[in-house]
Formats: C-alpha cells, structure tokens, sequence
C-alpha cells in the first residue's frame, strides 16, 4: 500500500487519499420514485400501444396462404407411395387445386413448408461438415465423422455433401400454374436463385475450385451423392450450371436448419417481369404441379406451399402486433394500480417508523 | 509433505555442547518453514489441493462427460476455460500468498545469533542453530529457540522476558537460571558444560516445562521457570546464556501457531446449501428431460430414423433417455457456474482492500491502518448481533492519567469554566519549567494545585509525599534527569507521575531506603516496612522513617476501606472528600483515598515485633500478617484522594452507543476484577445510572449462582409488571416461544426470528418476554460463577438472563472462558458473533467466534496473529461494522441474487428449447457464447456493482445505526430471496425463449427470407438474453460510479464486437467448422423484427420488475430506502445535508442531558486496581530485583534457591530485620548520581525562570514534535488527555462539560489528520 511512501514517517503506511480506495468515486446513485416510475410505465405503455397498432396495420395488410398438398388433390396417391421405401425412387407426379382471394401485391415469395420435421435436433444438426462444403479438397474427400452414418456409402466413398443435413435435402419441385378467368393457364414465373443469405452464398458454401478444363463434375469425383439423393450435387439444377454443386440455392437453403419442426423455407419469389404478374399475384384459381419425392409419412409430418407478401417487416406475423397491444395493455394496467397505491396507500418514501 | 517423518517423541534427551550425541535423535533444526510449496511441488500439490473442492471436481468430471461424443452436448472448451481459468486465479493468489511466507521465513531463519562452537562464540545463521547449541542472548533480542536459561550477567542470573509476542502481556517477567549453571559465567566454563537433559517432547503448552538437568552425577529438576521461549525478548539483561532444548517446529511458538482453523461465513453455508439444492434441481431437470426424450424418441424420434438413425450404442430409446440425461446435465451445468465461487472470492477479497485501504480506520499514532488477514469473511461483518470485547487494551488504553485529586477537602483537576466554550484552549501546566525531573508527557490543567504546591500547603506536600513513597515502582536512572519509571501496574506508575511533575520526585530506591527529590532537595527515607496490597485488604501501606527520624506509615487505598480506618478527627474530611469520590467515580475515575499515620518509635517497634511474629509463622501465615497490618493500620489521617482516569480509547464511549443502536449487544469479558471492570462498564456508558438494576452475580456455588440468576430474572419480571401495571396478563405468559435474535427486532420484521424460536427448554423463561422489557438491566458475573453458569444444566437460563439484559459484564474469566461463553451464545443464539481483543488472552476467544478482531499497533501480535480483521482503535469497529460489514453484506447479497437470477435466466431457455428440439440436449445459443456468458458478457457488471455498490453514503450508516438490522436479520438473501431470484430467473428464460418463438417461427425477413432458422433464433435469444441481464444489473446497481458504467456498457459492446467477429468471414475461413454462425450477426440483427422482439422481451421481463420494486418501496420501505429517499429529496431542495430524522447525536444529547449525577451507587467507586498482583513489596524489600552494591549482594548471595519468590515467602522476617541492620544505603545512591546541572539550581519554584528559560530553548518545538512522532506513547498521553477535553462527551453528563454538550453532530468518527505533523 505505502510503497510510494517508503519513508518510515509516522503516516508513512496511510493508505492513498483517492477516491477510490475511499469509496467516494462520484457516482449518480439513482432511485426509483414515483416521479420517475409513474411516467416510465404510462411512456412505455404508450409506445408499446403505438408498436402495436403500427405493426397490426402492417400485418393486415400483408396476405399468405398456405396450401397443405400432403395428401390433397391428386398427392393421396404419391402420399401412399412414399410411405414405402423401396419405392422411394418411382417418380410421381400430382396436382394440387387451391385460389388467391386477392392480389398478392408487390413481391411475392413461394415457400415450401414442413411440419413436424426436426431440423433441431442436436445430432441432425451435428451432422454436416461445412469444412467440406467451403469446398476444401482435403476435407470433401474424408468427410468429418460428425457426418456419420452418412460420412461414406457402402463401398466406403466418401458423400459429398456428407451428413444427416444433406442427406435429407427437400427435393419436391413445385410448379405454380395460373388459371386466369380467360385464357389458357400460364406458369408462374419464380427466380429460383438469390433466395439464400448473401454469406451463405458467398463465402459460407464455395464450390471446389474448377476452371474450364476442370469441371465440376471432376472436382467431385472420387465422392458420392447423398443416399437419399436422385442426382450428384453437381447436377442439382439442370437449367443453370452456376447454380451448381456446393452453391446451389436449394441446398444452402436447406442446410440452414430451421430452430423448429414446424418451418418454410424459401422455393422461390414471383418474377415480375412480365403477364399478370407485374403488380403481384393476382387473384383467382391456380394449381400446383408436384413432384412428389421427399417422403413425410414416416415421421407423422405435412408439406405445404406457403405464399406470402412482404413489406418492411416482413411476411404476415400477428403474434408480434399483439404481443405488443397486449404488453401495451397489461403494462397501463399495472401503471394504474401502481398510481393508486401511490396516493392512496403509498408511503410516499416515508419509513412507518418516522 | 512426504518427508520421513520420524515416531512422535516419548522424551527428548540432549546433551549440552554435542552435536554428534544429539544428531541421534534427529531433532528438528531450527529452520521454519511455514510455506507450503516450492517450484517444483506448487503444480501438482496445487492443483491437488484444488481438486478437493467440491466444485472443481464437479466441473472436471462434466469435462470428462463432454469427451464422450454420445453424450457431448457442449464443445470441450466450454467447460475446459472457465475450468482453467477458475484454477489459474486460484493458484495465482496460492502461489502470491505463499512467496509471501517463504520471504518472511528466510527473514526468520537468516537472523543472526551467537553460537557457542568449540568454545568460540560465532555468528550463526538462526536455521543453523541445533538442539544441545548453547546460544549467547543480548538485552532487547530475540530468542531464537526455546532454551533452558543457564547463566545471565544479571544478579542471581536473573533474567527479564517480554513475552508480548508469545502470550500478549507486555509486562516483563523473570526467569532465573539454576544454580549450577549460573556459576557457569564465561563462554570457557560454558564451552565444557556437558550436561545432560531429559524433558518432556514437544508441545503447545506455554507456561509449563518439567525436565531434569543430569550433571556431573546430580539431577536437578527444570521448570518453566529456567525456560526462556521463542518469541520473547530479552529486557533488561545484558546478556544470558542459553542451551536449545526445542528448535525451529518445535518450539512453543510454533507449536501454538497451529492453522487456525478455516471460518466459513453463513452466507457461504447458504451459498453451499443452495449449490446442492441447485444439483437436485439440474438432476430433476435432466430427468424431466430424459422422459422427455424417451418419449419423444419413442413416438417421433423412432419414426424419424431413416433421415437420422440413432447412434450405434443406442438401440432403443431407454438407452437414449439415458444419454440425453448427461447431455442436459452439461449444458444445463451453468446453473451451478463455476465462475460463482471465483466472483465471490474477488468480491470478498475486495471488500478486503477497501478495509485495508481505509483512512478513516488508520491509526496515525501507531501508524497501522487496518488489515483484513481474511478475505473470506467480510459479509459476515453486517451481520454481527453480539460483540465480546477484551477491556484492558481494547476498550481502555491501558494508560493511567492522573486527573484530579482532593486534597484536604479541596477538589483540583477540574478546570473551572470561567472562559465557558475556550475552555479547551487551556494549557496544560508546564512543570518542567521549576522541575527539571518532571515527565513532559503528563498534563495538568488546573493551576490551583502546583500554586498550592509553590505556597507549600502542609496538606498537599503530604498528599504527593505519600504518592511519592507509597507505591513498588522501581526507577531507573540511565542519564542523569532522565527517570523511567518501572510500574507493575500503570495505575501507580500515574500517581507517582503525578508526585514527580509536583516536584515529589521519587527517585530511586534500595531495599531498605526511598530516595526522593522533594522539590528539589534529596531526602531519603528508610522503608522500614512494606505493608503490601492483596484483594482483601485492598490497600497498600508503607512504613518509613524520615531523615528527621520520624517514623510515618502512608497508606492509599480503597476508600470504603480506608475511612473505617480514619482517625475520628477526619470524619468532617471524610463526609467532604466523599462528595469528590462520588463526583470521580460519576465520571467513570478510579479513586483512591490517601492517609498517613504518625507512629512513635515505640509503637513501631511495638508493632515490629508482632510483626516479624506473624512473619515468621508456619500456620496460617498470611492470616496473620494481615492481622498484623490491620493492626497499624488505624486512627489515620484523610490526605485526600486521587482520581486516575483508566483513559478508554478514543471513540469507545460513542461506538459502544452507536453500536447498541445498531442492536448488537456487546458484553466484555475482562480479566480483570469486578470492581475495575464496573468501573469500565460506567465510563464507556455500558452501565448507566438509570438502568433499572444492575444484577451481580458473584456466587461460589452451583446453588447460589442459579438462585443468583433466577432472582434476577425474577426481579425484571417484577420490575417490567409494575412498570406495564394492567399488562400484567402479558407476564403471565411464561414457558411461551422465546424469541431469539435481538429483541428490538421484534416486530413485523422478525419471521425469521420466531421460527427460530420454538426450541427452548420449559424451564426456561419466556426471553421473548424478557427481551421486551431489556434495556434496562445490566449483569455482572465474574469467574467463579461463570464456571457453574456454563455448566450444561445452568448454561441456557445463563444465557437468557444474560440475553436479556442490555449489558453483560464477565469480570475475572479466564481465557478458555472466554471462549466458551462465545462458542455458548453461537451455539444457541444463531447469531453471528464478533470478538474483539488485543492480548494472548484473547486469542481463544478471537478464535471462537465468528469474527475475531484483533487490536494491532499493540505490542502483542497474538491477538492479531489469530484474528480475522485487525485494527488499532476499538472505535474503528463501528466503521468496520456498520460501513464495511453493511456495504459487503449488502453487496454479497445482490450479487449473489443477480448471480442466481442470471444463470437461471441463461440456463432455462435450454430446457424450454428441450421441448422442441426433440429433448436431443441442443443448446439454444451458439457454443462461443455459452462459454463467455459467464465470464465475459456479465461477471463485470456484477463484479462491479458486488465491489462498489453502496445504497446510502457511509455518513448515513453510522448515523442511522438500525440500517445495520436487516443484515442481522438475514432479510437481503436468505432462501426466500433465493427462490425469488430463481422464479425471476425462470420467467425471464420463459420470455426469452417464448417471446423469440412465437415471433419468429413464422417471421421473415424484408427480403422474404425466413427468420426461423436456428441460427438467427439463436443470436435473438442470445442478445435479448444479454440485454435483459444488462438492464437487470442496471436497475440492480444503486450507485453508478465510472466504473459500472464501463463495466456495464462495456459488457454489452464487448458483447456485440465478439459476436460479429466469431460471425465473422475471416475466422470462418480459417475453422469453418468452428465458426459456423457465420454471418448471422450480421443477418439478424439488421432486422427491425428481431430488434422489435429484444425489445418486447425487456420489456416484458423488466417491466414485472419494476413495478414490484416499486410497490415494496411504496408500501413497505425500508429504512434504507427512506434515507436514500430522504437524501434525494434533500438534494432537490438544495439545501446542505442536514440530519433528518433521528440521529444518533440526537440520541446522544438526549440521553446525555438525562444523565443526572443522581443515585451513584457506592459500588462503583473505589477503584483500587492499582496492583495486579501481590507480592512485589517483597520482591523490592528482599532486593532480588535490583543491581545492588557488592556489599548488599553480598548479604543475598548465600541464599539461593530454585523457587525464589518461595524463598522470598519464608525468608521475609530475615530480609526485613535485615533490612533495619544494613546502613542506609540511600547515601550510596546520593553519591553515585551526580546531581545534573539543572536540577541542582531548580529547586524551588520561585529561582527558576532561568532555568526554565533556558529549558524552553534547548527544546524548540521541532525536537518536542520530533519526540512525539518518535514515541507513540508520548503522544497517546497528550493526544488523548486532548481528547477528553475537546471530545464531544455527550453522554460524559457533567454539567461543567460544556463544549461536549454543545457540540452537535455525529460522533466523531472524523477522518485522522495527521495530528503529529
């Protein structure tokens, strides 16, 4: 303590007079009054009513739809031949009927939905090896044990992408047709790519590296696709070859596992480019083409089109405007009971004592 | 630890002067070694040590867990750093402490003693000494091992110890070598010493030794009394020889200095009790979990095996349950953080600095500032309900001052108030201007007296003559003028102070002469017979015949006992002089009642005879002999008498004031005797005048001390029943609950009192009831009575007599009894108790309770070695306990609720999240921050606000003592807080998890992206969790310093610069697989929902908060709360901070003005404590103990004998007649001191301005202050003799006090100045 005194004075072991060893450092010291409790609660239930509101009026006017095809419409019978698993690799093909009662304004996003489906579980989640599909030679051809069962196949190839992830990528494709009023049913137009985060990619899932004489199909050589997969990874889109490998939209859609059983993911989002899409979705009769792959009867679990709008706050979400309106409330109540103890019954600070 | 360790002792044999005879026996050298590691063992035994406690095994087996990849739920790291981190702080302050003790044992063992070697005395290094060395000691030296003392340069080979270090007591004691040994003078004859000695093995016990000394064909016992120990100093003995018989380990000293054993404060218990609770908690949530998972495997998880088969051990989903148990048992681990117990050893630790550093608990006079020796005891401060205190050095000064004296009817010492206020800046009389002789230390303030000595009043020249010969100080002169005056007991050595500044010098004495300087002029008297003090008799009484040859016996003593002794013609002195006794003892003086006696020559050889009859009988001796005093003593004449102030320590009156108004209770328990002990209680306001009864219990018996006891108790029923009159169906309720815990706790406040309450024994009184009614009632019990009282029959109703009373004096207890009744009121009370003392008598006690305080700055440092907290000054107690112990108490219960409530709040949301993942044990955050949550993101804040916390200022705590209750009452963390900080705990997760749910389950971003994926959830829940904790700390945190805002706003930028780094590209790049979350900081938290959401989970889960907060200050405030609140609105109206409400200054003076001069029980006067013990008159007429002329040694040098003081007992009429026949031996003395120049020329008053004149010159005040600086005592008279004057004395009473009176405000616990600059 005394070390800078080091003469042998009568005060020479004083401690320091500084404001901290004397616990007098200046400090604001503040205390829940009435005066400042009272206004807290009416402001925050104030904003919280005005959250709310603005949100609810949002939301109202954000549309979605969903169209469960699980086993509607023409699916009953592919549902039925899912259930087995030696036929898992018969194409079936089914229609599903549903209506847009109205204009899906502005930008329209297709999601495909899955219920009951545990992406969350800790061992599923485990189960991928993002060193390999940052596309590093080393690891694309000895797969992360983490990967395991799905790390090799039979013959001991190692599966590239490995893992419980990948494995069981969503692999129905989903055509939208419009039937207008007049006229023959046209396609919906949907850009099937630029639905992943920009990280994810970009520098979160890379290809390994090729260049014109090295395609991709030669970088995966030597790997396997997933058991569960129809096609190689290199050869997931046949209609744009960047769309490819590691970097396919779908797979790194996919493979951003979702927290809970019950999620979408994103299929698609409405090209505007062109016919009765320009201003959105309009209202009226579609029908949706599926086909039918990825099996949900075994673990109890439903499939689902999801449409839906977004504006600044997203898709249509009531739970959060009322949330709001409800904390809103619950918080002016308790800032009237709060306020009538205080004048009633409250001691105003003063102890009973004195 | 694992050195050959040899079979414990049966004997120990060594032989003097052979080392090769005594290396047989592989004695311990003399080397210490008190550290426990060197470099190489500090590792492994550290980490061994480490590893024994509980929790660090627990996490150390979770980390085994997480090896196994079935069960890992959690990355390795996770545990692994905390783990480490928590052991590398640990072993950093084990490894500080223990360098610490390996300096201080080199110190030890390189310090430098003679050896004799071969004949030749040679520096040796301690370590190096051996067993069977013979050592050469020199005056004011340590002694390096215990020795058997075999030859002194002193008469007698007596020798002088200090034991101050050893037992505490500073007085000197003698220790005498045997007589064989003692002719042994040179190191030549020492050299071929080759005695053999056989004695007891190594033990802690202090005052005793038995051995035996084998020489040339004798054997010669040894005792205690031959043994010089280690740790004593050598005094007043120019050198001694001594043979080693235990070293280094094995010396008393070390032998005592046994670890203390560890003290564990309640909330630690607490803290203990919860962990395990928290375990079973864990253990059912992973059982919860676990059927879940069962369950869920069973109907879900089994179906879902064709996108994720089970793991290959598992084949059914029992197995799997079985797995997921210890999954949730790691991730939910941080229910029980291990960062708890290090966060709570900072904290503590400090706590422990703000003690260390505190300037208002420095002591400039000793220049020691307090020392917290424990760190992990500081919340047990604001929880102290009863205090034991030492008296002798702890509440008093063990200083004497002579204050006021009557003399012939005349009181002097108290300084009229004719300046009124300027009173104080009276000087104190300058002696040393006409006497030359006079102590410069000892003040004086009423001019009358030394003018009555300069006119030459008969009666006060008489007065001070009788100071000045009737006493068995002895002298000594080593400079010329210079006298230091050698007092068995401070008492006499103030009376013969005062004696010497009134120019009756006591100057010397011989065994059969006093020699005096009696203003100015040598006179020396024959002692013709000490009369010697013993308890009974309670006076002492000298014989001398002056060199007019009259013969007069001087007597001081009691008053009680001296005026039945009075000659009938004192009786109007008498009625007169009684009136001042009674004023003294008012203010708490030890009086003393002085006389004379003028005897003819024949009376006295009358009573001679007799005398030396009764002197030389075989039976019934003493009786005798006190017969024969009683006989001289008669028909005396009044002198007056003296008043000695036992000066208490600075402060100690207020602080006990303060301290009962905080409800603690403090009982002294003194060594001392009844009567001193009262006397004590009086002036530091334990006992007043208006108590209601004072009950002593002084009984010899079983019976009578119960039926002592039970009258007491039944005296305050009484008492109360007239007091309450019509209340008197409430006194009937006997054999009701008896409430423990203070009784002004009684009231809405004590729930937890009365549950405690239901456990006394049927006999036992209702305390409830007699507590009700304390305040009033004092006990004074003394040794004796206290031995039956603790019996186990008798030791509760002791207790609850004692309980009930508001002061408890034990007088006379011996220091296991201090203990005991300590260990007595923790055992039954529940109460946290704090014992404060200064000496080797205290250390028991100090041991035994929960806190020990041990006065330093003392030459002692027993107490200080032993004690938990130390300080210089009692009244720094108040400081220690109402600020230190409230602010830590206070803090440590915040931070441990915070503590709780923040890990529940992090660690639920996993178990919630259990519900949806498929009980598959995945963690909802990201594993980065699973292990910095609790290190990094939030142990700041919190450490900040355990450290600095403070509700109200210091100032306001010492002056609204009751803010100390709620720490008695154990109201601010108790299980019923726990299980609050849990429930909020548990709701904040239920927010944190659901609230992040329900929103984004079905949220997207703008960009049509959904928020439902795991990682998003995962930074949502994670920063809200991070928010919320962080507005939680900050409603928590009462007084925001800089730092708490740094440490708060720091935590939550550390937080967000830490997430977007690990969500960086660049660390992905380089471990993909670790780094994984990328991207998603970003991501996420661009998004107005996620944002939407973190704010709609604060709200939700502070808002609850905040409003119950509210309601409890609105509706039950707390006393805090109204002095915050008070405080708050004191500066809104800017005005200076004046005293609202009732301060203790208040209090005081009210209570002071009530103190009347009304009703002074006798009993508290007469203070005759002025010898501790008898016996030292024969010590000064036998001569043992001082450096005669070889002609007067010759006539002692025949007798010899190993128990002197026996010797002294039988050969007492020889030494007496003897006595008579040798010559004067005061001419000697007269001419071996050559009169110094001054004091030749200042002999009376009136011729000597020169002198005084040139006196002032030689000592410019930079000498006089550099004197003060230099001895501390010096400065302890003249500080505190200060003190009593300017003090604010409130409760002192006395009306002449005016300035004490008058002085407002707060006791004086004002910062220390440097007064001796």
């Amino acid at each position: 303590m005394g070390k800078k005194q080091a003469g042998t004075g009568p005060l020479s072991r004083r401690p320091d007079n500084s404001a901290f060893k004397q616990q007098r450092l200046p400090a604001w010291s503040p205390s829940l009054t009435a005066q400042t409790v009272l206004p807290t609660f009416y402001i925050l239930s104030l904003v919280c009513l005005f959250l709310g509101i603005w949100l609810f009026i949002t939301v109202e006017n954000t549309y979605e739809l969903k169209v469960d095809y699980t086993n509607a419409g023409t699916c009953e019978r592919c549902f039925d031949l899912r259930k087995h698993v030696i036929a898992s690799k018969t194409p079936c093909t089914c229609t599903v009927s549903f209506q847009v009662p109205k204009t899906f304004q502005g930008d329209v996003f297709f999601y495909y939905g899955l219920r009951n489906f545990h992406q969350n579980l800790r061992r599923y989640m485990d189960s991928r090896d993002d060193a390999q599909m940052v596309g590093r030679k080393n690891n694309l051809k000895a797969p992360s044990s983490y990967c395991a069962p799905f790390d090799y196949d039979a013959n001991r190839v190692p599966i590239a992408p490995c893992g419980a992830v990948a494995n069981s990528m969503f692999n129905d494709s989903l055509t939208v047709m419009y039937n207008p009023a007049v006229g023959s049913e046209i396609q919906v137009p949907l850009y099937r790519k630029g639905i992943a985060w920009y990280t994810d990619k970009n520098v979160k899932f890379r290809n390994p590296p090729t260049n014109d004489t090295f395609t991709l199909q030669r970088a995966f050589e030597g790997t396997t696709r997933p058991l569960y997969w129809q096609r190689p990874v290199y050869e997931l889109d046949d209609t744009d070859s960047n769309n490819n490998g590691f970097i396919n939209d779908d797979l790194i859609v996919w493979m951003r596992e979702a927290a809970f059983p019950n999620f979408k993911k994103l299929y698609g989002v409405l090209n505007r480019a062109q016919g009765p899409f320009t201003e959105g979705l309009p209202p009226g009769n579609y029908t949706l083409y599926i086909n039918y792959n990825f099996p949900v009867e075994p673990f109890r679990g439903r499939k689902e089109l999801v449409i839906s709008m977004v504006t600044w706050f997203g898709g249509q979400n009531y739970f959060l405007p009322i949330a709001y309106l409800v904390t809103s409330g619950l918080i002016l109540v308790a800032a009237v009971v709060l306020t009538m103890v205080y004048v009633k019954v409250g001691k105003k600070g003063k102890n009973m004592e004195d | 630890m694992f050195r050959k360790r040899p079979p414990p002792e049966e004997e120990r044999r060594l032989r003097a002067n052979d080392r090769e005879y005594n290396e047989k026996f592989q004695y311990a050298s003399n080397c210490i070694m008190t550290s426990k590691y060197n470099i190489i063992t500090f590792l492994p035994v550290n980490l061994f040590e480490q590893f024994q406690e509980v929790a660090n095994t627990y996490f150390l087996f979770l980390l085994i867990l997480q090896l196994i990849p079935q069960i890992s739920s959690l990355s390795w790291f996770t545990t692994i750093v905390p783990l480490v981190l928590v052991l590398s702080i640990t072993a950093v302050k084990d490894a500080t402490d223990d360098y610490f003790r390996h300096k201080s044992d080199n110190q030890v063992n390189n310090r430098q003693s003679q050896v004799l070697i071969g004949g030749i005395l040679q520096k040796e290094k301690w370590m190096n000494v051996r067993v069977g060395d013979i050592i050469k000691l020199e005056n004011n030296q340590f002694v390096a091992a215990d020795l058997l003392l075999l030859s002194s340069s002193e008469p007698h080979s007596l020798c002088y110890i200090e034991t101050a270090e050893l037992d505490g007591e500073t007085n000197m004691k003698v220790r005498q070598s045997l007589s064989v040994t003692s002719e042994l003078g040179d190191p030549n004859n020492l050299a071929q010493f080759d005695g053999e000695v056989v004695c007891e093995p190594p033990n802690n016990k202090l005052d005793r030794f038995c051995g035996t000394l084998y020489w040339k064909d004798c054997k010669y016992p040894l005792s205690n009394q031959n043994m010089l120990l280690r740790g004593c100093v050598l005094r007043n003995t120019e050198s001694c020889y001594g043979l080693v018989i235990f070293a280094g380990p094995d010396t008393k000293l070390m032998q005592n200095s046994g670890r203390t054993k560890f003290k564990r404060t309640s909330i630690d218990r607490l803290m203990n009790t919860l962990v395990l609770w928290i375990f079973g908690f864990l253990v059912c949530m992973g059982v919860i979990l676990a059927i879940g998972n069962a369950v869920w495997e069973k109907e879900v998880g089994a179906l879902f095996q064709s996108f994720l088969p089970w793991d290959p051990p598992v084949d059914n989903f029992l197995f799997s349950a079985f797995l997921s148990f210890w999954s949730y048992v790691i991730i939910l681990n941080t229910v029980v953080p291990i960062s708890l117990y290090v966060s709570v050893e900072v904290i503590r630790l400090g706590h422990s600095y703000f003690i260390n550093w505190d300037r208002r608990m420095f002591c400039s006079r000793s220049n020691t500032a307090a020392e917290a020796r424990t760190t992990t005891l500081n919340e047990e401060l604001g929880q102290v309900e009863y205090i034991f205190s030492d008296k002798t050095g702890t509440l008093t000064q063990n200083i004497m001052t002579f204050n006021k004296c009557s003399i012939n009817g005349r009181a002097y010492g108290e300084v009229m108030d004719i300046l009124g206020a300027q009173k104080k800046r009276v000087q104190p009389l300058d002696f040393s201007a006409w006497n030359p002789l006079a102590d410069r230390d000892f003040c004086f303030y009423d001019q009358s007296l030394l003018e009555a000595v300069m006119v030459g009043e008969p009666a006060v020249h008489e007065f001070f003559r009788v100071l000045s010969l009737c006493h068995t100080v002895m002298s000594e002169e080593k400079k010329e003028g210079v006298l230091v005056y050698k007092a068995q007991s401070p008492d006499e050595g103030a009376l013969v102070t005062a004696a010497r500044n009134f120019g009756f010098v006591f100057r010397s004495r011989t065994p059969g002469t006093v020699t005096t300087q009696e203003l100015g002029k040598a006179v020396t008297y024959t002692l013709l017979a000490i009369l010697d003090f013993n308890n009974i008799r309670k006076r002492m009484s000298v014989i001398v015949r002056n060199p007019a040859g009259r013969i007069r016996l001087y007597c001081k003593g009691a008053d009680t006992v001296l005026f039945e002794r009075l000659h009938s013609c004192s009786h109007e002195l008498m009625n007169i002089t009684s009136d001042h006794l009674n004023e003294y003892a008012a203010d708490g003086l030890r009086t003393l009642a002085v006389a004379y006696r003028d005897l003819s020559e024949e009376q006295w050889e009358a009573w001679a005879e007799r005398f030396n009859g009764a002197d030389k009988a075989t039976d019934c001796r003493d009786d005798r002999l006190s017969a024969a005093y009683e006989e001289i003593e008669q028909d005396m004449m009044l002198l007056g008498a003296t008043a000695v102030e036992d000066k208490l320590q600075d402060g100690v009156p207020e602080t006990i004031a303060v301290l009962s108004l905080a409800n603690i209770k403090v009982w002294v328990l003194t060594g001392d005797k009844q009567e001193t002990a009262v006397n004590i209680g009086y002036s530091c306001k334990m006992l007043t005048d208006d108590m209601t009864e004072i009950f002593i219990v002084n009984g010899h018996t079983v019976q009578s001390v119960r039926e002592e006891l039970r009258k007491s108790r039944e005296r305050m029923l009484e008492s109360a029943r007239t007091r309450d009159g019509g209340k008197e169906v409430e006194a009937q309720g006997w054999g009701g609950a008896c409430a423990f815990g203070n009784g002004c706790g009684a009231g809405g406040a004590s729930n937890w009192v009365s549950n405690e309450s239901k456990c006394s024994p049927p006999q036992a009184p209702p305390s409830s009831f007699l507590e009700s009614i304390s305040g009033e009632f004092a006990l004074i019990i003394s040794g004796h009575s206290l031995a039956h009282a603790l019996e186990a029959d008798m030791e509760r109703e002791f207790l609850e007599t004692a309980c009930a009373c508001r002061a408890v004096i034990c007088c006379r207890v011996t220091p296991l009894q201090k203990a005991l009744v300590v260990e007595l009121v923790k055992r039954h009370k529940k109460a946290v108790t704090l014992a404060i003392g200064d000496g080797a008598n205290d250390v028991s006690m100090i041991k035994t309770a929960h806190i020990g305080v041990g006065i330093s700055g003392q030459e002692g440092i027993q107490a200080v070695l032993a004690s938990d907290y130390s300080f210089s000054q009692f009244r720094f107690l108040q400081r220690l306990l109402l600020v230190h112990g409230r602010w830590s108490y206070l803090r440590m219960c915040r931070f441990l609720c915070y503590f709780f409530y923040k890990n529940f709040a992090f660690t639920m949301v996993h178990f919630w999240f259990g519900f949806f993942c498929g009980f598959s044990a995945q963690t909802v955050y990201d594993q980065y921050f699973i292990t910095l949550y609790n290190i990094v993101y939030t142990s700041l804040p919190v450490l900040a606000m355990g450290l600095f916390d403070q509700d109200v200022p210091e100032q306001r705590s010492l002056e609204y003592p009751k803010l100390y209750e709620p720490g008695q009452l154990n109201l601010l963390f108790n299980k019923r807080e726990f299980f609050i900080c849990i429930a909020q705990g548990i709701y904040t997760s239920v927010v944190l998890f659901f609230i992040p749910y329900g929103v984004l389950s079905h949220a997207t971003q703008s960009n049509g992206v959904p928020l439902a994926d795991y990682q998003t959830f995962a930074v949502t829940t994670a920063t809200a969790l991070v928010i919320v904790v962080s507005v939680q700390i900050a409603l928590d945190t009462g007084y925001w310093t800089a730092i708490n805002h740094f440490f708060i706003w720091g935590s939550l930028g550390t937080y967000f610069t830490i997430l977007f780094a690990m969500h960086s590209s660049i660390l992905f790049n380089i471990f993909p697989k670790q780094f994984h979350f990328l991207g998603s900081a970003h991501n996420t938290l661009g998004q107005p929902v996620v944002w939407l959401t973190i704010a709609l989970a604060t709200v939700i889960c502070i808002a609850p908060v905040l409003a119950f907060r509210f309601l409890k200050l609105d509706l039950k405030p707390q006393l805090s709360d109204t002095v915050r609140y008070t405080q708050l609105v004191l500066q809104k109206k800017q005005k200076p901070c004046g005293r609202v409400g009732r301060g203790v200054g208040g209090a005081g003076v009210a209570s002071g003005s009530a103190l009347g001069r009304l009703g002074r029980g006798g009993s508290r006067r007469s203070g005759y404590a002025f010898a501790h013990q008898e016996g030292f008159g024969e010590l000064i007429t036998s001569g043992k103990n001082m450096r005669m002329s070889s002609l007067a040694l010759a006539s002692f040098a025949s007798r010899h004998s190993s128990n002197w003081i026996d010797t002294l007992r039988r050969k007492k009429h020889a030494n007496s007649t003897g006595m008579q026949n040798t010559p004067p031996t005061g001419e000697d003395s007269a001419a071996s001191s050559q009169a110094p120049p001054l004091s030749t020329s200042s002999s009376p008053a009136g011729k000597a301005g020169q002198a005084c004149y040139e006196y002032v010159l030689t000592h410019s005040p930079d000498d006089i202050a550099l004197s003060v600086i230099r001895s501390p005592e010096r400065e302890v008279g003249e500080y505190s003799t200060g003190t009593v004057q300017e003090a604010p004395f409130v409760w002192k009473g006395t009306g002449a006090r005016i300035n004490g009176a008058s002085s407002p405000g707060p006791p004086p616990i004002a910062e220390e100045t440097s007064s001796g600059e």
